[in-house]
């Protein structure tokens, strides 16, 4: 009797304790939930309001309606997008400078990082340090000083034959070469390869790989997420970017995006075209993060870098 | 195939700490050599010295007959293996085998064949499609064993490879090395820090303390003649016990213990006899100490009582206390292979009826006893 006592004593506990963590993780989820709502709902919204008509969204934002697809819904909002602004230029534009940017920055800072990290030579942290320390300046405070700079430097351009010129304005490279060296990508490379066990360098050295064969060979094929999350990381700002694309691109056919969204605020504003026109300029940003998603999320957890 | 020979060869850090001090070494052709010594000898830096990763701040460094102090690593012809085998995870075994020879552009065909060779002679033929994160540790070994064989070399440096091992197979990679070496007859260079892989793997042992080379010999002569304090004390497993003593005639006073020294120690040892009258440190190795009540002819007995016993089967390590002043060998690495209270070890025979808190009478063997100069701690011979 009392043994069974015990027993079923026991067995209460056992589910106590069941049902404590079952509630720490109820919580835990509940909580996950609300944060998830909250980053989603803008983006929620905008896809939602992309689909009313402008006197219907503008009626729903003061109420949980403008989250909900309901009433005129159309594909209307995107065909009036293409009427206004070339969305498909734009948007093969930016698709072109930030890959571009991404992938000389992959290969140019990686090389930078390899070095100041890996390779032994006089001065190598006070390099590192000088590249860190230029993390501080916004491209804000630059941007006239670096304007300034580009509109002096000299270019070929194709005319009647080869030509030099000078200035870069009205240019794509103007829209991706300043921005191919990033110190926070050269410092985020430096401290991957600097996790990476320096005997693999020895015996490489030993097996006969020079310096550029160990970078391409070892280093690379070792340092995925480190790739991944600087594609990430220098994709979005420059896809983002604003300021620079406005103080250097006149011609309308090399504008990038986000230069098409003050399109939309000349004359009649239209609400449900620019929710039209950002959610079209979302979706490749949207799949870029899906496509490196596994390798960055590991990277972010493992060096406790922000994006 | 090539010798390789240390001349006067310094390495000083730039924070001014002196790895090494002037080396002069000649390890011959064919010849496999052991480095051994506590933490910090300089053995590795050594090596790393061979292998072109650590620069030599002076001296000469020959590989063959070419001076190689500032030729890069992959122009000196040598293959090392890393302590922690540094193999390319990315890579199969296969991949990791051939990769040097994809470097130096064999051609592909030529590459399968020596790969496939080396796979044969490590057994490793069917991992090679494998990365290293799914072999085993002994695996990964051969792996890092067999990126060094393919290459054909003319030396082989391997710096402490058997240490991540544990201790069975590590016995078994111990024999598998040294037979690799001998069939291929390549020159080769071990780094160790434990005596018994430099004892039972080395044609030849240096034994290395804080940057100086203490001895250079074969595994016997160190053992049997070493050339001080330290080596006799390194060499040997219980280390050589050592006191304090002092020469008095035709005997040696080790504490209250008095020995009497027949003519064949004088005989063997004869700068012994400029000593009479002067303090000594008197060495024996444990193997040199038998239960009494075993040698009904000992020549020398002292007497003490026992402290600590280990049964080992074939024979009993017995800890005691001898009223004399222990000496220190100076292995900052040695281990406390005494039991707390007790400054002498014995190796006895298992018949040997040595009981904990009893009384024991010890046979010291005279005639293997070494004695060492107080001052230079150097082993006195001539």
């Amino acid at each position: 009797m009392k043994a069974a006592k015990s027993r079923h004593r026991a067995t209460t506990r056992i589910a106590t304790s069941h049902n404590k963590a079952a509630m720490l993780l109820a919580s835990r989820y509940l909580l996950l939930c609300i944060f998830a709502a909250f980053f989603l709902f803008p983006i929620v919204f905008m896809v939602v309001s992309s689909l009313k008509p402008d006197d219907q969204l503008l009626r729903d934002t003061s109420s949980l309606r403008a989250f909900i697809p309901y009433g005129d819904i159309s594909l209307d909002n995107y065909k009036g997008v293409f009427d206004r602004v070339p969305a498909g230029r734009f948007i093969l534009n930016s698709i072109a400078i930030s890959s571009l940017t991404v992938g000389l920055g992959l290969i140019v800072n990686s090389m930078a990082g390899f070095a100041l990290s890996r390779v032994r030579f006089r001065g190598q942290k006070v390099l590192l340090s000088l590249i860190i320390a230029t993390l501080i300046l916004p491209l804000e405070a630059i941007a006239i000083p670096l304007l300034m700079v580009v509109t002096e430097l000299p270019a070929i351009s194709v005319g009647d034959g080869l030509e030099i010129t000078r200035g870069w304005l009205n240019t794509y490279h103007v829209q991706i070469l300043p921005f191919v060296a990033n110190a926070l990508s050269i410092f985020l490379f430096a401290q991957y390869f600097g996790s990476i066990p320096k005997e693999l360098d020895e015996a490489a050295l030993i097996d006969g790989a020079s310096w550029f064969q160990i970078y391409r060979k070892v280093a690379i094929p070792l340092s995925g997420p480190a790739f991944a999350t600087v594609a990430i990381l220098t994709f979005l700002p420059i896809w983002n970017g604003y300021l620079w694309p406005l103080l250097v691109v006149q011609q309308e056919d090399i504008r990038p995006v986000m230069l098409g969204v003050a399109y939309f605020f000349q004359l009649n504003v239209a609400w449900g075209e620019i929710m039209a026109y950002l959610t079209l300029i979302t979706i490749p940003v949207l799949l870029m993060f899906l496509a490196f998603q596994r390798a960055f999320i590991e990277s972010v957890a493992s060096s406790g870098v922000k994006g | 195939m090539a010798e390789i020979s240390f001349e006067e060869i310094n390495k000083v850090y730039p924070n001014g700490f002196q790895a090494i001090h002037n080396l002069s070494l000649d390890i011959a052709d064919k010849e496999f050599l052991v480095l051994v010594g506590p933490s910090g000898c300089g053995k590795s830096t050594a090596l790393r010295m061979i292998a072109g990763l650590e620069e030599i701040t002076s001296g000469k460094l020959r590989i063959g007959d070419r001076v190689v102090n500032d030729v890069e690593p992959k122009q000196r012809d040598i293959a090392m293996v890393f302590q922690n085998y540094a193999l390319y995870p990315h890579m199969t075994v296969e991949q990791n085998i051939g990769f040097s020879l994809r470097l130096s552009k064999v051609p592909k065909a030529e590459i399968k064949d020596r790969v496939a060779e080396a796979a044969r002679i490590l057994e490793l033929t069917e991992q090679l499609d494998k990365r290293p994160n799914q072999l085993s540790g002994g695996q990964r070994q051969r792996v890092a064993m067999g990126r060094a064989i393919v290459r054909e070399p003319s030396a082989f440096l391997m710096d402490e490879p058997l240490s991540n091992l544990d201790a069975k197979l590590r016995v078994q990679m111990r024999a598998e090395i040294a037979r690799l070496q001998h069939d291929l007859e390549v020159t080769t260079v071990y780094v160790t820090h434990d005596q018994v892989e430099a004892m039972t793997m080395g044609d030849r042992v240096a034994v290395l303390k804080d940057g100086y080379l203490q001895q250079v010999d074969t595994p016997q002569n160190l053992y049997d003649r070493p050339e001080n304090v330290f080596v006799a004390a390194f060499i040997g497993s219980p280390s050589m016990n050592l006191f304090e003593g002092r020469i008095d005639g035709s005997a040696v006073w080790i504490g209250d213990h008095q020995i009497g020294l027949p003519h064949v120690v004088f005989d063997r040892r004869p700068g012994l006899q400029d000593y009479d009258g002067l303090s000594v440190i008197v060495g024996v190795r444990p193997e040199d100490l038998e239960d009494a009540a075993l040698v009904p002819d000992a020549e020398a007995t002292v007497s003490s009582t026992v402290n600590l016993v280990e049964a080992l089967g074939s024979e009993i390590i017995v800890h005691f206390n001898l009223s004399a002043a222990p000496v220190d060998a100076g292995d900052p690495d040695a281990v406390e292979e005494i039991s707390a209270d007790a400054n002498a070890v014995g190796r006895f025979d298992p018949r040997s009826r040595a009981a904990v808190d009893q009384p024991i009478d010890i046979a010291v063997e005279v005639a293997s006893l070494h004695f060492f100069d107080m001052e230079t701690r150097l082993s006195i011979w001539d």
